[in-house]
């Protein structure tokens, strides 16, 4: 077989060398545009697993490079002037020079050709083989020649970044973050030979522009940022190789390979620099599709083989990649932030490292973080400190033991708006298990406000009375609180059982409904009245009515619904929300009425006791509510009395819903909590008391919203179907 | 990030080999037939229209004739290829001949070709599928039509397909999710994707969550038809063939550890589909599982 690899970077010359290794009879040759002594990038990272990876597919490579490595397992964050470390994880350093040195020497030892300084604009140049690897970087021209069969997606990262050297000593991978006047600075640098190491230096793109570095040739760039980390360089010196400052760019492509070309690396992929993968995922690549091209038969088998073994693991890490780089572009929302929490916050941004596996890899690291969270949570720092969903917390006057908030499993069993009582039972069963909270299912604060007829309410003297029985049995029994879930359905309103399905008008018996504006929640659904003002004083005068009930009932805390594509939420957002009045129009207008609402409650509500707003954060479609929109409706609910905001998603219009998996509110929740410094309940399907403790530690959210398996066990949907015929 | 759920007893169905390029009609009959009488909780049809593949609602109709127990699983029928009245009035025919016996799995089906052979746009086929979904029970409770489904709210709709809309539906129409088939991990990850949904959609109780495997017992011979087979299959997906050929089940260990793995995912009904069309594979299996 013949091979034409385009690029002699890691992926191109490590593939080339795996494929010789395998078949001496294949003819492979690299070509590479620079000589073979040319110097870009400074070190490479690659973590524990890439080195076994390495070691197993080439040992004589693997010796070469091991003997080269700087090894260290310390990551030091440093912020507000002082040092967090974190320990636990080895990570292996080496130069990028030293890496091809190793492969170019490999690769002459087993007899792959390598043609330098030959620089390829046209693919016809090496189509005389019969396998095409292009591993030439993220500009390749063998895929930009056929982009339309790759379908490469580039997306530019709105921070600015530069690579640079120094010959500062670095004793471990190290974050250091800055401000100056110009604004905030923050450096990845880690070691990768003994004398010198990698400094990448990022920051927005309007501080880049105050600190002038967008006029600033490359002198002057390099004496600005050694100004800046004058302190953490103890006066040594930066490196430039024509270093320039950029905005990093993400590359995705539909295809890896199309007839005998294949996309090796950089040329199919990238994943930002601050979670170090580059070259990583260039080796991985290059070792997969090597065994791919020896054990497959034909070419399209190898291809596909090869793309399906790692496109999870690209995924993964691009990812990842990806929440990291949205961490670093908006990491200013985070320096309120104490250190430990800052260090916490920005070990776990990824979403790959939770709480436990950062004890179980640093355990004093693990210690000084319950200590901190309980210190902060309670004033007290105790030495056996628990993990922090074990905290307590204060709303007002209510003191909660922990952090954790179960919901009832959806009920419309209810009769007249009375709870049946099997779902009070099943309430009551979750609360004897031990939450800080227990949550109700929406409760409709009028007849005309039920979501289906079976929907629970809290609007006459027999609802409160089924409610005051739900808060006796569980006080009686625990410290658990219970949160009344206070919804008006608006033009969700008059639906069928929840069970055949959402959003299906009733046949029969349905009542009008009422919505900011007259559009109907689903296509076929029920058009409902835009509200006038007497609608409005009779809505709020509902839900003050429903919080004097649950307070005379003796509820713990109440929950305004102000989301869902429900009637408080129906105001929020512009997608329905259509009025020309003093309640449309601009943000302010939009939440009028709903604060006007809040207003109503707290006023009627006891002072002492706590009110959650559930929020939709962000309406996932394009030209609704985003979750910078709704940190400035959170600060506002916050000022009028809201002291926790629910987070929630979508579903303001039918069939628009965020993006689902484990623990899919938590981004939307840090958004909330940190930009609006608004106290944050967050669910999204958290299922372990290690996904809750990385949430809270983190400062994403302060109260939980946890969907424990065995609660899921206990309703057996065909025998629930057996049980209804 | 697998789930680590016991369910109480996850059932197992078996694919009947309507989907196997030169199976005979006698051959999905009797394979029917023999299903029926154990240890398998239903028996299921694939769905392809450039494809030597039975059509699935007609042979769910014929083995609703030769079987008493099994429930009668398309996993799954391509939605928006269909009018949906007449997909509505089938499934009610199916279910009610088979007395309440018929678990209807919809998708929007990955194969643009069967689109274009049936001269059937689409480009819109998501729109139309969450519209038909929205419409099925209505048919099944229009006054005019029938014949009525014998259970209430008509015979259970699952979802199946792995964008995040598909969660969503199952969440939002359908009682709920079926998973295309690959190794536990990916089930147990789809699985949590479709509980999510469904916990964020409201809806009361749990999704119900089947999955979907491939088998061939035998000596080498018959497991390299079965992988040929999975590969001519599902040539048109590239990459993921060879995924789906790489989770063949070829050795009752990988089948017990299959089973074991989707059990503990949380999965309420597994279905095998075979790779070969030949009885034999029927009993193979039934040993395997007891």
């Amino acid at each position: 077989m013949k091979v034409n690899i385009l690029g002699g970077g890691p992926a191109g010359l490590y593939c080339g060398l795996l494929l010789k290794k395998a078949n001496p009879a294949h003819d492979i040759t690299v070509i590479e545009r620079n000589p073979p002594d040319a110097t870009y990038g400074w070190g490479v990272v690659f973590s524990e697993r890439t080195l076994w990876e390495i070691q197993e597919a080439d040992a004589s490579t693997a010796r070469a490079i091991i003997d080269r490595f700087v090894l260290w397992d310390t990551i030091d964050i440093h912020y507000r002037g002082q040092v967090v470390h974190y320990g636990g994880q080895i990570f292996a350093g080496l130069a990028r020079r030293t890496l091809l040195d190793v492969l170019q020497r490999r690769c002459a030892d087993v007899g792959v050709a390598m043609r330098f300084r030959s620089e390829i604009t046209d693919l016809a140049a090496v189509s005389d083989a019969d396998v095409i690897i292009a591993a030439d970087g993220v500009n390749s021209v063998a895929r930009n020649t056929h982009a339309h069969r790759f379908g490469p997606q580039l997306s530019a990262g709105r921070a600015r970044y530069i690579w640079y050297g120094t010959t500062q000593w670095l004793g471990a991978f190290t974050f250091i973050f800055k401000e100056n006047a110009d604004g905030l600075f923050q450096a990845h640098a880690y070691p990768f030979d003994g004398a010198t190491g990698t400094f990448i230096i990022e920051c927005a793109e309007d501080v880049w522009q105050r600190a002038g570095l967008d006029q600033a040739d490359e002198a002057e760039s390099l004496a600005y940022c050694e100004r800046l980390f004058t302190d953490e360089l103890a006066g040594r010196r930066l490196l430039s190789n024509n270093s320039r400052w950029i905005n990093f760019a993400t590359l995705r492509c539909a295809r890896w390979h199309h007839r005998n070309i294949v996309l090796l690396g950089d040329a199919a992929h990238t994943a930002h620099f601050s979670i170090g993968s580059g070259t990583k995922l260039a080796m991985e690549d290059a070792i997969v599709l090597a065994d791919a091209l020896s054990r497959h038969r034909d070419i399209e088998s190898a291809f596909n083989a090869f793309e399906a073994a790692r496109r999870p693991a690209v995924d993964a890490f691009q990812h990842a990649a990806a929440a990291s780089r949205t961490y670093f572009e908006n990491v200013k929302r985070y320096l309120h932030f104490e250190p430990t929490q800052f260090a916490f916050h920005l070990l776990t941004r990824s979403g790959r490292v939770s709480y436990e596996s950062l004890r179980l890899r640093d355990p004093s690291f693990g210690n000084t973080v319950d200590r901190w969270f309980h210190r902060a949570a309670a004033g007290s720092s105790p030495i056996a400190a628990p993990a922090p969903f074990l905290a307590p917390l204060e709303l007002r006057a209510m003191q909660v033991p922990n952090r954790v908030v179960l919901t009832g499993s959806p009920s419309d069993e209810a009769t007249d708006g009375v709870p049946a009582a099997a779902y009070l039972r099943r309430l009551a069963h979750r609360a004897a298990t031990g939450p800080a909270l227990i949550m109700t299912d929406p409760v409709a604060v009028s007849a005309e406000g039920r979501i289906t007829p079976g929907y629970a309410g809290c609007y006459d003297a027999a609802h409160a009375g089924a409610w005051a029985h739900l808060v006796a049995t569980i006080h009686g029994e625990s410290g658990t609180r219970i949160a009344l879930h206070l919804n008006h359905a608006g033009a969700r309103g008059a639906t069928r059982p929840g069970r055949e399905g959402l959003d299906r008008p009733l046949s029969d018996g349905r009542w009008p409904l009422l919505a900011a504006s007259a559009t109907p929640y689903a296509t076929r659904g029920q058009v409902p009245r835009a509200m006038d003002q007497s609608d409005m004083d009779r809505v709020r005068a509902a839900f003050a009515e429903a919080a004097r009930l649950a307070a005379d009932a003796g509820i713990d805390m109440l929950a305004l619904h102000a989301g869902g594509g429900y009637l408080l939420g129906s105001f929020i957002s512009p997608l329905t929300n259509h009025r020309e009045d003093a309640y449309g129009g601009s943000p302010a207008g939009r939440l009028r009425f709903p604060l006007a609402v809040l207003d109503a409650v707290r006023a009627t509500w006891p002072e002492d006791r706590p009110i959650g707003v559930s929020l939709t954060v962000d309406d996932c479609v394009p030209g609704g509510i985003s979750p910078e929109d709704a940190a400035d409706a959170a600060r506002a609910l916050h000022q009028h009395g809201a002291d926790i905001i629910h987070v929630l998603a979508g579903h303001t219009v039918a069939g628009a819903h965020p993006a689902y998996g484990r623990g899919f509110l938590t981004a939307l929740s840090d958004v909330i909590r940190n930009e609006a410094r608004v106290p944050t309940m967050v669910g999204g399907f958290l299922v372990t008391s290690d996904e809750v403790n990385t949430v809270l530690a983190a400062g994403r959210a302060d109260l939980c919203i946890m969907d424990p398996p065995e609660a899921d066990r206990t309703d057996d949907p065909d025998s629930e179907r057996e049980a209804r015929r | 990030m697998t789930a680590t759920i016991a369910t109480e007893r996850m059932r197992i169905g078996v694919g009947l080999p309507s989907g196997v390029p030169g199976a005979s009609g006698r051959l999905v009959i009797e394979w029917a037939v023999k299903a029926d009488g154990g240890p398998f909780a239903s028996v299921a049809c694939i769905d392809r229209l450039v494809y030597d593949a039975f059509e699935p609602l007609t042979t769910l109709a014929a083995a609703a004739a030769v079987t008493r127990r099994v429930m009668l699983a398309g996993l799954v029928i391509t939605a928006p290829m269909r009018n949906t009245a007449m997909l509505a009035k089938a499934a009610a025919s199916v279910d009610t001949l088979s007395g309440g016996r018929l678990v209807l799995g919809l998708a929007i089906g990955a194969r643009h070709e069967d689109y274009d052979v049936a001269g059937i746009d689409h480009h819109d086929r998501g729109k139309r599928f969450s519209q038909q979904l929205a419409e099925l029970r209505d048919w099944w409770e229009h006054p005019k039509i029938g014949p009525k489904p014998p259970r209430p709210g008509g015979p259970p709709v699952l979802v199946g397909g792995l964008s995040d809309e598909a969660y969503a539906r199952a969440a939002r129409y359908a009682d709920g999710y079926v998973h295309g088939g690959g190794p536990p991990r990916a089930f147990a990850r789809a699985a949590d994707r479709a509980r999510a949904a469904w916990i964020d959609a409201g809806r009361p109780g749990r999704p119900r969550l089947w999955g979907q495997g491939h088998f061939a017992l035998g000596d080498t011979a018959t497991a390299d038809a079965g992988a040929g087979y999975l590969r001519d299959y599902y040539a048109f997906t590239g990459p993921f063939a060879e995924r789906i050929a790489a989770g063949h089940l070829t050795t009752p260990q990988a089948i017990v550890q299959f089973v074991r793995g989707y059990e503990e995912a949380g999965c309420d009904e597994l279905v095998l589909f075979p790779t070969v069309a030949d009885l034999a594979q029927l009993e193979r299996l039934a040993d395997v599982l007891g």
